[in-house]
């Protein structure tokens, strides 16, 4: 924990050990954290308690999270959002609108809601920032202690400067990173919370350096000295206090403290539909090139031609030299509509409100804990739909993580086989109390030989606070054998046997890593000053290291018939070490700790070299059941076409028993396990951790073959970085992954993955705080997937297609006039109504219908099989898209026709044709959507109808005012039959869009049963797409590296 | 954060203070925030789609026969003039016809067809002529008509916009290009009286033409293009200028020009005196006087009928169709052996 470290205190030159500094974090009740330093060269001398040199030398302690300040927000975020090209665009357009001659409407029409979206988006970064300001204020102006000049004064966190001495009470959180320098236990021990910086909420300690052992609180207050550390960086570790008071000396403040370095800012990751509709947008934008180019070219030929004759037109013999440009330009301004200017601030909109939905879901909230679901991410939830591979760990993911000691092996002979529970057994406990010197030894190791610190309730209780929940239980299982760990105090164990105290003194730990997969501790029993060495780990780390001669063939297989249990299986070792090797082993391993480079490397090989011949005394197996409902849920995910992958740190035999325990793998034959093949699509392979790095480095093309046939994988053994080069490996192959998690080593896979899932588990919330979304348990995945996920899916899938329907729709319908009006760029639309109809009209109807629910949530999880629809991308794709491309057509067809056939002759005036146009769009709106929507609430039925009647009151009104070209139009319109004519007529067409085409005829062959829906909309869109062929075939070929995408 | 489970707080409570602050998290609830609002989720089952069909082919039928009839019941007379009305077959002829001097005289006889009851609208119908050009359209100043003080407002006319460095009052294309053939009606030599009042919308009289505006400068450019217009009368009272300023959407529309207040009765001649000024003949644009009654619906227009008449057929064909097909072949409502993965086991 601690790291050796020299530093100087001016005056009195004292090597010390231990060093600790402590911090800060802002964001939770609780804090804190410590750190060891990465080596650099660069130092910084930390004058304590110097009230002269700390001022001006490093920054205050005040912190800030802000992204803006008040006077760039305006510059920065104007130039955050013209970076993205979309916005560009728009902004070229709307300069463009500027010039008078090649505009076709008020500049407004585009300024308007350009200056309203950047408004939109400007107040949510704002209110954001504004929030992180208040959060920052908060945890600035919190009141501390510090010594000033001698005295101890209440001053506000943010003016604490390096070196300055902080005093904290219990339960204080630490205000930035300290170094401890006194505490009230009279070891200097002071124990930290450190879950505000890895999650973890056990108590880990921290000592005070020796030389600081024992100087009075008073004194403390005039201490001076120098502290030599590194320059801030971000390598955080963990630490704290918790006592009745601390005082510590500040090192690192405000953004240079440990936290502030650490914290990174999340890449955004953008989701199958977003990339889709880059794409679209893309293709629309060549469509609207070509159309550009085609009337451009149109407009000049017909002005040469036609306009020359037209007298009235007055067109002049010779233009400017930028004349053959004011045409194609106007029509990029005329069509400039198609690309929806709504679409990126309508997604972010419903986006968020999919996450408040993941956030209230009461179905899933742990009951136990009342921990709700949480969307940390907010823009990826239509990806939880699409998610093709799961990738789980193992422990605390799938189980429980509530680890109880079930069996054990001592010395050959098996306990609790019986009777399931080793606790329970007699022969066990028969032993124990006859004193058998093996079993006595086996239950020593299990209490001491681990990182658990009792503690003792007000009852008087003793409690286990563990980092590892195996060695908690094992600690509890030998307090059970009446071999109770009952106080730690410094150096010095208490250990209670059948009411006699055993003293032993703790010299070294010899800490558990990944890669040893062991840990050790060096004790001296008190009684007999005998130096033994406590060793437990995986079996792979102790048994090949077994004192030669000893028989480990039972253990082996002992562990072996364990596993096939599923159970966790640990072998205990023992040594007594003469006192010189001893001596002489701990001046190198005290050199290793203190080392500066490598120093974990370096560590474990001197670990190592006291770590042999040990005496196998036996093996224990501990249970980790399985979460409520995680058979279940594998089951109906699996139903619904996703693969699982299992990576975990297990033992093959373990993870395979775990797998056939929660529907992982369909159960078969032993033996044939390992390849399984039950039909040619159901292939399922185990592999563990070496075979992963050999197949990663050197056949990497045929286990991706490999990893693509397969539907179920296990991956056991496997470090924390193999997996996320697995996640990676599926990524590449295009596939949508999901990792799920619950603790610090599966950090890395949730962060590569598509979509990261943490369980906020009792492993912390390290993974919980990484992922894109936390839960509770393991189970409500599927909820998140099937129902959150899929409707998501379906609904951003709509609203996005439908922008570009709304907004091609009305283009369509101005390049129809163009060609009735001479080519020339005359806009049919005056610019309040282009402006209104894209901002207004249109976008809270479909706004709202997002609240849709195409089946119920129930018959969802019935049929998981329905999520392939979502997976295999079938309502959102070229050919999907190209129906609506088609629709938007056909309704500008319909619209336009019946607009100047039935508005001819003597009506046909412009403002009266134009305006029956946009009621015909807006009644045909109406419709598409409500036909859309498969479910109507009352929020739905009013958006939709609210809007048509609103539409028809704003018109009304706009049409009393004198000045406004529409004056009385409105009123003229609605006074006339024919209009209200016509507008049934539109509605009709859109019935004659289901009618005719043999929609309507697979409907009645194949009525809608649950899903047909589903085949029918596919159908249609085939159909419309023959109508299409010619734009669909330019679209395609845009997306043509897609086409193989959609099955 | 359920690591309290089973391990119990710490006698310091550091760890004790976080469990209940995440609990008072927990949302609340409402039937909204669960996404359980009451709705409605109508199917389209074959029962629904036929009544569907049939309920619009009942309503679409009666109202489409009601338009054509009513369409049908409008008597019209189109005469198309231009092409008479010169004494030349080349256009350059014609061209040269219009714009030269000379008397333009020209004389018509229309037969009525059937008895036409007042009033009897009368328009003039011109072809191929772009009032919707971009050029054209914008070519006009609003603030202009309507106030006296704003007389000098003519950015927006070019290229009508000024004559003799003075601004012209009406300015602009559209002023500019009035239309200007004038119409005289006789029956047996008896002179039917043109009411040429009230042919405008009254809100343009009244809000966009202003009252003190008179014409000033006008036509006295180096082009003439259509009418003069009477500089002692107001714009507002220049209801032929008022109709024209109403620009027509499509290239092919009709103007107000006058009503004739009495019946006319079939079979009637009616002798036109019209006089030729206004110059379509470079364009190859089409000149008519049309003669019409209205009725509910307007004037003589057999879509909005027929389009009723074909799309309730359409729709009656479709449910009877559609019937057929249900009696013949029936199929359970909801039959899941028809779902994609149960017809073509292991999905896709």
């Amino acid at each position: 924990m601690g790291e050796d470290r020299n530093f100087n205190i001016r005056h009195s030159p004292v090597r010390y050990t231990q060093e600790q500094e402590k911090q800060r974090c802002w964001k939770e009740a609780k804090g804190s954290v410590q750190l060891f330093f990465a080596w650099s060269d660069l130092r910084r001398y930390v004058y304590i308690n110097d009230d002269d040199l700390v001022q001006e030398l490093y920054c205050d302690n005040r912190i800030s999270n802000r992204k803006y300040s008040l006077f760039n927000f305006v510059p920065k975020n104007l130039w955050e959002q013209f970076s993205r090209f979309m916005n560009q665009y728009f902004l070229l357009i709307a300069c463009l609108q500027l010039w008078s001659l090649i505009t076709p409407v008020n500049p407004a029409s585009t300024w308007g809601p350009l200056i309203f979206i950047f408004a939109v988006s400007a107040t949510k970064e704002a209110w954001d920032d504004y929030n992180r300001y208040l959060s920052d204020k908060k945890a600035n102006e919190k009141e501390v202690w510090v010594v000033k000049h001698g005295i101890k004064k209440h001053i506000q966190a943010q003016h604490i400067h390096v070196g300055n001495i902080v005093w904290l009470r219990e339960n204080d959180e630490v205000p930035c990173d300290l170094v401890l320098l006194g505490t009230s236990d009279s070891q200097g021990l002071c124990f930290a919370e450190t879950s505000a910086l890895d999650g973890e909420t056990d108590l880990k300690t921290r000592v005070i350096p020796s030389a600081c052992m024992g100087i009075d609180s008073e004194l403390l207050h005039k201490i001076k000295g120098v502290i030599e550390c590194p320059n801030p960086d971000k390598d955080i570790r963990r630490f704290d206090a918790n006592l009745q008071w601390a005082c510590g000396v500040a090192v690192y403040t405000g953004n240079e403290t440990k936290l502030g370095m650490s914290r990174g800012i999340p890449e955004p990751k953008l989701t199958a539909v977003d990339a889709m509709i880059d794409k679209l947008t893309g293709a629309i934008f060549v469509f609207q090139i070509v159309v550009v180019t085609v009337l451009g070219i149109a407009g000049n030929i017909w002005k040469d031609t036609e306009a020359r004759k037209q007298w009235y037109v007055a067109y002049p013999e010779e233009g400017p030299w930028y004349e053959l440009l004011v045409i194609p330009l106007r029509f990029e301004l005329l069509c400039s509509i198609m690309i929806p200017i709504s679409i990126k601030v309508s997604l972010d909109f419903v986006k968020s409100l999919y996450a408040k939905f993941i956030d209230w879901d009461h179905e899933m909230i742990d009951q136990e804990t009342g921990v709700s679901s949480h969307a940390t991410n907010t823009a990826i939830s239509e990806d939880l739909g699409q998610v093709e591979y799961i990738l789980t760990d193992k422990t605390g993911t799938l189980t429980d993580n509530k680890m109880i000691f079930k069996r054990c092996c001592i010395g050959g002979i098996f306990c609790g086989n019986e009777c399931g529970d080793a606790l329970k057994d007699v022969v066990l406990h028969g032993a124990v109390s006859n004193g058998s010197p093996d079993v006595l030894r086996f239950i020593t190791v299990m209490a001491i030989c681990n990182t658990v610190i009792p503690t003792r309730s007000k009852s008087g209780e003793i409690l286990y606070k563990a980092q590892s929940q195996d060695e908690e239980a094992l600690v509890k299982a030998a307090a059970c054998l009446h071999m109770v760990l009952v106080k730690k105090n410094a150096n010095v164990l208490e250990i209670n046997f059948n009411g006699s105290a055993i003293h032993f003194e703790v010299l070294d730990t010899l800490e558990f890593t990944s890669d040893r997969k062991r840990m050790s501790v060096v004790v001296k029993d008190c009684q007999n000053g005998k130096i033994i060495l406590l060793s437990k780990g995986a079996d792979e780390a102790i048994l090949p290291y077994a004192l030669s001669g000893q028989e480990i063939r039972t253990f082996t297989e002992a562990v072996e018939q364990y596993a096939q249990l599923g159970l966790r299986t640990l072998c205990l070792a023992w040594r007594e070490l003469e006192e010189d090797e001893y001596r002489e082993w701990s001046l190198v391993f005290k050199e290793a700790c203190s080392a500066l480079v490598d120093r974990e490397w370096r560590i474990a090989e001197v670990c190592q070299r006291i770590e042999h011949d040990l005496e196998i005394l036996g093996v224990t197996a501990i249970e980790d059941r399985l979460q409520d409902g995680v058979p279940e849920a594998i089951e109906t995910l699996r139903k619904a076409g996703i693969n699982f992958w299992m990576l975990t740190g297990d033992k093959q035999s373990t993870a395979i028993q775990i797998a056939l325990s929660c529907n992982f793998v369909s159960p078969e034959p032993k033996g044939q396990i390992l390849i399984t093949i039950a039909e040619p699509k159901d292939v399922a392979f185990v592999i563990d951790g070496w075979a992963l790095e050999i197949v990663l480095k050197h056949y990497r093309r045929a286990f991706t073959e490999l990893a693509m046939l397969s539907k179920t994988a296990i991956c056991c053994r496997v470090t924390p970085s193999q997996k996320a080069q697995v996640v990676e490996l599926l990524k590449l192959c295009e596939y949508r992954t999901l990792a799920i998690g619950d603790g610090g080593n599966d950090v890395r896979m949730i962060q590569q993955a598509d979509i990261g899932v943490g369980i906020s588990g009792r492993e912390g919330l390290q993974a919980a705080r990484a992922a894109d979304y936390s839960i509770g348990k393991f189970r409500f995945l599927t909820r998140l997937i099937l129902v959150h996920g899929r409707y998501s899916y379906i609904r951003t899938v709509f609203l996005s297609q439908y922008s570009f329907y709304k907004s091609l729709i009305i283009c369509f319908i101005q390049i129809f006039f163009s060609l009735v009006s001479g080519v020339s760029g005359t806009s049919l639309f005056n610019s309040v109504s282009l402006m209104a109809y894209n901002v207004f009209y249109t976008s809270v109807p479909v706004l709202v219908s997002v609240l849709d629910k195409d089946l119920s949530e129930r018959t969802v999880i019935q049929h998981p099989q329905i999520l392939f629809y979502c997976q295999a991308g079938r309502l959102f794709n070229p050919m999907t898209f190209a129906g609506w491309f088609g629709r938007s057509l056909f309704h500008a067809i319909v619209v336009f026709v019946i607009s100047i056939h039935a508005h001819g002759y003597e009506k046909s005036e412009m403002e009266e044709v134009a305006m029956v146009a946009l009621s015909g769009c807006i009644w045909l709106q109406a419709f598409v959507v409500t036909l859309e929507t498969n479910s109507f609430t009352i929020l739905q039925l009013l958006a939709i109808w609210g809007n048509l009647l609103s539409f028809y009151i704003i018109n009304l009104i706009v049409s009393t005012i004198p000045s406004a070209g529409m004056y009385t139009i409105m009123f003229r319109l609605c006074r006339q039959p024919s209009y209200w004519i016509t507008m049934f007529l539109f509605d009709s067409f859109l019935l004659e869009l289901k009618s005719p085409s043999p929609e309507l005829i697979v409907f009645l062959l194949y009525p809608k049963g649950i899903l047909e829906k589903f085949f029918i909309t596919e159908q249609t869109k085939h159909v419309i797409a023959n109508w299409m062929t010619c734009l669909i075939l330019a679209i395609l070929w845009c997306n043509r590296g897609h086409i193989g995408y959609q099955h | 954060m359920n690591s309290n489970a089973t391990t119990t707080s710490l006698g310091t409570g550091s760890a004790e203070s976080s469990a209940p602050r995440r609990n008072s998290k927990r949302p609340k609830y409402s039937r909204f925030t669960q996404q359980e609002l009451p709705a409605c989720k109508p199917i389209l089952t074959p029962r629904w789609v036929i009544t569907a069909f049939l309920l619009v082919s009942v309503i679409f039928i009666p109202i489409g026969v009601a338009s054509l009839l009513a369409s049908r019941k409008v008597v019209e007379i189109v005469d198309r003039y231009d092409a008479e009305c010169v004494n030349a077959t080349t256009k350059s002829e014609r061209v040269k016809y219009i714009q030269g001097p000379g008397d333009k005289t020209c004389n018509r006889t229309l037969r009525v067809p059937k008895h036409m009851k007042a009033p009897v609208h009368i328009y003039y119908q011109l072809d191929n002529f772009y009032q919707n050009h971009r050029r054209y359209v914008k070519s006009r100043s609003d603030e202009q008509l309507r106030d006296n003080h704003s007389a000098s407002e003519v950015s927006s006319c070019k290229p009508e916009d000024t004559a003799n460095g003075n601004p012209i009052v009406p300015c602009g294309l559209i002023a500019w290009s009035l239309f200007n053939d004038t119409y005289s009606f006789a029956i047996n030599n008896r002179n039917l009286t043109v009411n040429k009042k009230g042919i405008s919308w009254k809100s343009d009289r009244d809000h966009k033409f202003g009252k003190d505006v008179y014409p000033k400068n006008f036509q006295n450019g180096t082009l003439i293009g259509g009418a003069h217009l009477n500089s002692s009368m107001s714009l507002h009272e220049q209801e032929d200028l008022i109709v024209w300023m109403r620009t027509a959407a499509l290239p092919t529309f009709r103007k107000f020009y006058g009503k004739i207040e009495e019946d006319l009765q079939a079979n009637d001649v009616i002798h036109v005196t019209l006089k030729n000024y206004y110059n379509t003949y470079s364009f190859n644009g089409k000149k008519m006087l049309v003669l019409s009654t209205t009725s509910w619906l307007g004037g003589k227009n057999n879509f909005l009928g027929i389009a009723y008449l074909s799309v309730g057929g359409l729709c009656f064909f479709l449910a009877m169709l559609f019937s057929l097909i249900y009696l013949v072949k029936p199929r359970r409502l909801g039959d899941p052996s028809y779902l994609s993965w149960n017809r073509n086991p292991g999905g896709h």
